[in-house]
């Protein structure tokens, strides 16, 4: 049996407002950290081996690549950190508005901002 | 089991199996299981990122005593699982969202498959790995 009901999920018809942008980066996020924590482990692993092998990661990770690397994947978590805060909001009934979604996805990219802004800040 | 037979009654035999075919039992239960472990996540994360802020100049043996205290042990060895299983019900449904047969037509299926393989794989591999490496020295 063939079922004849239109269907409009096809992700290259459907218009994108703000919220969801929010919502797709917050998936897009999710999936490059779903690889990222294996490099995160990867230089975890050997930088607890010893001292030589702990400042062997330090210098690779000064390099241009690595810092462009794991600045990505700093991002990441931020943005997926902070999408999934406003996400748990939503869960408890805040921001369920329409108003609502626009201002807690404005909050959000404040907060996005603010918080890498300290983070390259501190750990730079 | 309760439960089972009223799904039966209400669903009817072809939902059962698909049920079973997804490997599920309930949506309610990742749903709090994705909750959970993300606040255990975010807790984590703030953890370490904490470290690196009482540590201005991190050196290894700073670096080494962090992870060789129980607490941290503890903690990300709990975190780990708490990973393991975000990243799955995440990967899981982006991959029942976005590998269907609007995308992939009668592939879609072996591909979805396929693809939930090498998701369970590498998850599986960062568990073991993650052991070795909070527990393991």
């Amino acid at each position: 049996m063939k079922d004849k009901r239109p269907v409009n999920l096809d992700i290259t018809t459907i218009k994108f407002p703000l919220a969801a942008i929010a919502s797709i980066l917050h998936r897009i996020s999710g999936i490059g950290l779903f690889f990222g924590v294996g490099i995160l482990l990867y230089f975890l692993q050997i930088s607890l081996r010893s001292e030589a092998e702990f400042d062997r990661v330090a210098v690779l990770l000064d390099g241009l690549l690595m810092t462009s690397l794991l600045g990505l994947i700093l991002l990441a978590v931020i943005y997926h950190l902070i999408a999934g805060i406003k996400h748990l909001l939503l869960d408890l009934g805040i921001g369920e508005s329409k108003q609502g979604a626009k201002t807690g996805t404005i909050i959000m990219w404040i907060m996005f901002v603010l918080v890498t802004g300290v983070a390259v800040g501190l750990l730079w | 089991m309760d439960y089972v037979c009223a799904c039966y009654r209400s669903c009817g035999g072809a939902a059962m199996v698909n049920r079973a075919i997804n490997f599920r039992h309930s949506g309610l239960f990742d749903w709090i299981i994705q909750r959970f472990s993300a606040v255990v996540l975010a807790a984590y994360t703030i953890f370490i990122l904490g470290n690196f802020l009482l540590h201005a100049d991190m050196d290894f043996h700073a670096w080494k005593s962090i992870f060789d205290s129980i607490f941290t042990r503890v903690f990300s060895i709990i975190t780990l699982i708490a990973l393991c299983a975000h990243a799955w019900i995440g990967m899981w449904t982006v991959t029942t969202d976005y590998i269907t047969s609007v995308q992939f037509g009668e592939n879609a299926t072996v591909l979805r498959f396929v693809f939930q393989f090498f998701v369970f794989l590498i998850v599986t591999g960062y568990l073991i790995w993650g052991v070795q490496i909070f527990w393991g020295s």
